[in-house]
């Protein structure tokens, strides 16, 4: 028996969104404003804790909230790969809440009730996707992460700003109204239900060619997952506040994506459905495209969020690609980069803001010789790259070679051999700025000397940076929890 | 005193309060007799809905026995749109006592006169089961109505006013001259009495002129497009309060009378044949989907882009209506009803903008979401069920009126749907970005948030957005139940 309480998902859902009114009501007060944001996202960890620590003893739970029209309910289940996803961003919300309030502080950000808020409801949000039994529910909280996570992005409110959100939501937005909505809508039409199930509701359901058309319908209506062309939003997002990039523009807002894509692979379609469809290759192609692209694109860019906004493209393609392999190692593998990529990529996400907190450089071409000023930003820096590439000791190689495994099992060769070239291309837009902070000389007339930021920003980086070296030890726990979802592993 | 003997006094009694109100001085009775008056009625049929869903309640006027004399006969359809009109009214008022005082600062006595015996024009048509008796309550409303637009405090509400008028002459001429024809070809103008007779003449061309005559007629009123032209004006001119008003009722009855006379007196299997009824529906009912939402997505003045906006939502209650079945039959009840809701909160949330600011321009709307929160919250919030997000009860609407277009296999329709919808998102969200995300510029002057007269009613048709989005039972129930009447034959005797 376990010491943490076990509430009811839905309760689980609402301590972000109870947290967020809270915050908004204490307002200008700082004091109370940071203590109840330290307090809200201490409170959902523990409470996503303890719904892991029963859920590893086999304890599935599940509810029905609502039934909004007969058969169309908000309802709740614990499932693997939900579970793995909220536990990731209850983890990182802990840890990017000293980060945020240290850099928003630092930089003298007004307007922090909004902020704070908001940064909670994307949580509530991200819970309420990771919990969803059915597709309905998923779209709601979906639609509501989307919304929610605007202001943030807006947040400076310069012209610029207004721009790059816009861009955002309206991707976003029309993705998912336009493509999602009718692709579920379709789905209930057909089947007469909403709800994951184990294998898939659509085979045998619709023709051949009504799948293949759902698919793409559902892969490109999941705007959050990022896929060519609809990725443009991710590099406009980037406007906003470091702390949002990291937190939820690399972990919340495009796990959620992924997280999407594949749970409608495995739970609506189910993967050996998806394996018959015409259009699942074009897909895995796209898919493979997509990583190959943003790589390159990455490497172009100067300005470091940008790089790694490209970078995210490049890594979220990996799980879709896991998703449309359709083998049971590869959606593993999946489900396990959602994992890696969250504490490696939030790692350099952090030490970019660090680094503009500290020095207010934001271009690679300027951090020559930084690494002696801030050597445990950069090392950590390090570490988060070695995790995105995929290398020992972090656990993002565990995630690579489960997808490589997996597209070796399902003889796509091709496909292998894109992974291998996306590595190097990882190595080739990740290293360079290491390289330059610890090798190059600091340019004439800055002075030297030891100037990292506020630790409030330092020891959250250093504690994910630490996060990853766990997972290249743990990661045997993660992929057992993920087999979960296709019963007990062969 | 029985419930069919009650339910006449949903009329009855704004129509008797009227008088009193015309002759109150000063600007507390009018409006508190009024409310009282709104507020019985509103009981009433609430009352009667009930019982209306369980069997079809007849009361005959005069105690003269249909179909000599008038019968009020109720079923489930208008014993529903009967509850929505009169408790639009009384949530409505609560809110019109400040707006009002503001906008129609003297002699508020024939004011609220006028408004009951508007609200009790709508209750009769919608009540009355006599052909003549509609044809008059719908002059007594329509007149009212003409009044009441011309309190606007801008001069051009007096233009409004007269092009509304002579536009909704017309629309009633058109339906006494459809009664006309149906009254020499049958003999009767009682609406069920009709509904027997008409079978052994309805294969003349008399009788499908007068259903053509019916439809444009009401059409008229509606705000049907291309017969839209008398709404935006009328709307962005009248006083706050009459426009809050109007959004979720007039429309709604005038829709009502096109359904009962097509498919209750005609029968649809007679109507939807003779006439290429459902083909026309669907045309212009996508139609003023598309041109009220493009429209609605330039307007610079925020009453005029949401009349544009009801003009297309108008036409989502018209597309199910031409789908011709009870799916599509219950969406445009739920939506007639869900309509009204969200537009009235919508209309109050500008209202409330007007009374503090004294523009509704949306320039005069940058910045005020830090100074008006609350205000501006509720429009924001009312904009996201007009668009549909689930949980609210636009999304309730919209997703039955899809399954009736599925139902059909009418995929474009859908994709069409799916379209006004992101064009929703556009207009509402110029509001949301000019309040938040502009700053105030200085030459404007600074606005408080509003007194909570105006915020409560405000927020509590807010709430009931969401509570409708979520707590299906009443709504759908009810749009069903009304479908069903309509369909199933429930004037039958």
């Amino acid at each position: 028996m376990s010491t943490l309480p076990q509430l009811n998902l839905f309760t689980v859902v609402l301590i972000p969104f109870i947290g967020a009114a809270l915050i908004a009501l204490a307002g200008t007060h700082r004091a109370l404003r940071e203590g109840l944001s330290w307090s809200s996202s201490i409170v959902f960890f523990l409470a996503v804790m303890g719904l892991l620590v029963a859920f590893l003893d086999g304890d599935s739970a599940s509810q029905t909230v609502w039934e909004i029209m007969p058969g169309l309910a908000i309802a709740f289940r614990l499932e693997p790969l939900g579970m793995l996803f909220a536990a990731m961003s209850s983890t990182l919300w802990v840890l990017a809440t000293p980060y945020a309030i240290g850099y928003m502080n630092a930089k003298g950000y007004s307007n922090l009730g909004r902020f704070f808020a908001c940064y909670a409801i994307a949580l509530g949000a991200a819970a309420g996707i990771a919990f969803a039994d059915n597709l309905f529910t998923l779209f709601v909280f979906y639609e509501i992460l989307s919304v929610s996570t605007y202001p943030l992005v807006a947040h400076t409110g310069d012209n610029k700003a207004k721009q790059g959100a816009r861009t955002y939501l309206a991707l976003l937005l029309a993705t998912s109204i336009g493509l999602m909505l009718p692709a579920m809508i379709w789905v209930w039409t057909a089947t007469g239900t909403l709800d994951f199930a184990d294998g898939g509701i659509l085979a045998g359901q619709v023709s051949p060619a009504a799948g293949a058309v759902l698919l793409v319908l559902f892969m490109y209506g999941t705007g959050k997952a990022a896929l060519m062309p609809f990725h443009r939003w991710l590099p406009a997002a980037m406007v906003a506040p470091t702390p949002v990039s990291a937190l939820l523009h690399a972990v919340a807002v495009v796990k959620a994506g992924v997280f999407v894509v594949l749970k409608i692979a495995i739970y609506v379609f189910g993967l050996d459905y998806l394996r018959e469809l015409a259009t699942s290759d074009v897909m895995l192609y796209i898919a493979a495209f997509t990583m190959l692209a943003a790589s390159l694109v990455a490497i172009r860019q100067d300005n470091l969020k940008a790089r790694l906004a490209y970078s995210t493209v490049s890594q979220l393609s990996y799980i879709v690609v896991g998703a449309m392999l359709a083998v049971q190692l590869s959606a593993i593998g999946g489900g396990m980069h959602m994992l890696m990529h969250g504490f490696g990529k939030i790692t350099l996400f952090f030490c970019a803001g660090a680094i503009y907190v500290a020095s207010g450089k934001t271009k690679v071409s300027e951090f020559d010789g930084l690494g002696r000023r801030m050597p445990v930003t950069f090392f950590a820096f390090f570490i988060g790259a070695l995790c995105v590439i995929g290398l020992p000791p972090t656990g993002g190689i565990w995630s690579k070679w489960h997808l490589v495994a997996g597209a070796f099992d399902a003889g796509h060769t091709a496909i292998m051999l894109a992974f291998m070239l996306s590595t190097l291309l990882n190595i080739g837009y990740l290293l360079p700025p290491v390289a330059r902070a610890f090798l190059r000389p600091l340019p004439e007339g800055e002075r030297s000397g030891f100037n990292e930021a506020p630790w409030m920003c330092v020891i959250p980086l250093a504690l994910t940076a630490l996060g990853t070296l766990v997972l290249f030890a743990m990661a045997q726990s993660a992929f057992d929890l993920l087999g979960g979802m296709f019963g007990p592993v062969a | 005193m029985t419930i069919t003997e009650l339910m006449p006094f949903s009329v009855l009694v704004p129509l008797i309060a009227s008088l009193v109100c015309a002759l109150l001085p000063g600007r507390f009775w009018p409006w508190a007799v009024t409310l009282v008056a709104t507020i019985t009625s509103a009981v009433i049929a609430a009352i009667t809905l009930p019982a209306a869903a369980q069997v079809t309640l007849s009361y005959a006027f005069g105690n003269w026995p249909p179909p000599i004399g008038i019968e009020y006969r109720v079923d489930a359809a208008n014993a529903f749109v009967a509850l929505l009109v009169a408790g639009m009214a009384a949530v409505a008022l609560p809110w019109a006592k400040k707006s009002v005082d503001r906008e129609v600062p003297e002699r508020q006595g024939a004011f609220y006169a006028l408004f009951l015996l508007a609200l009790s024009g709508l209750l009769g048509i919608t009540l009355s089961g006599d052909a003549f008796n509609i044809f008059v309550f719908l002059e007594i409303s329509s007149l009212a109505t003409y009044g009441l637009i011309a309190h606007g405090s801008d001069r051009r509400a007096l233009l409004a006013s007269f092009r509304y008028l002579i536009m909704g002459t017309v629309g009633a001429t058109f339906l006494l001259i459809g009664i006309g024809f149906l009254y020499v070809m049958t003999g009767t103008l009682n609406l069920a009495d009709l509904a027997e007779r008409l079978p052994e003449v309805r294969d003349t061309s008399t009788v499908r002129a007068a259903l053509a005559f019916i439809i444009v007629g009401m059409g008229l009123k509606l705000a049907m497009l291309p017969l839209h032209l008398w709404l935006p004006n009328a709307y962005t001119y009248a006083p706050s309060f009459v426009t809050v008003f109007l959004a979720g009722t007039a429309t709604k009855v005038a829709l009502y009378v096109m359904l009962r006379f097509v498919f209750t007196v005609f029968a649809p299997d007679w109507s939807f044949v003779v006439l290429p009824l459902s083909t026309v529906l669907m045309i212009l009912a996508v139609a003023g989907m598309f041109a009220g939402s493009w429209v609605a997505m330039f307007q610079p003045n925020i009453k005029r882009m949401l009349a544009y906006s009801s003009v297309a939502q108008v036409g989502y209650m018209v597309l199910g209506v031409s789908l011709v079945s009870i799916v599509g039959l219950t969406a445009a009840f739920l939506h007639l009803f869900n309509h009204a809701l969200m537009k009235t909160a919508l209309f109050m949330a500008v209202g409330t903008v007007i009374y503090q600011v004294g523009s509704g321009h949306l320039k005069d709307f940058r910045g005020l979401g830090r100074t008006m929160p609350w205000t501006l919250t509720a429009f924001a919030l009312a904009g996201l069920s007009i668009i549909g997000v689930p949980l609210t009860a636009g999304f309730v609407s919209k997703w039955y009126l899809i399954q009736a277009a599925l139902d059909q296999g009418q995929w474009f329709l859908v994709v069409l749907i799916l379209i006004t919808s992101l064009m929703a998102i556009v207009y509402i969200w110029r509001v949301i970005e000019a309040a938040w995300f502009q700053e105030r510029p200085g030459n404007q002057p600074a606005a408080g948030e509003a007194p909570l007269a105006l915020l409560i009613p405000t927020w509590v048709l807010v709430a009931l957005n969401f509570y409708f989005g979520i707590d299906t039972r009443l709504t759908v129930g009810g749009a069903t139940a009304a479908a069903e009447a309509l369909l199933g034959g429930g004037m039958a005797p």
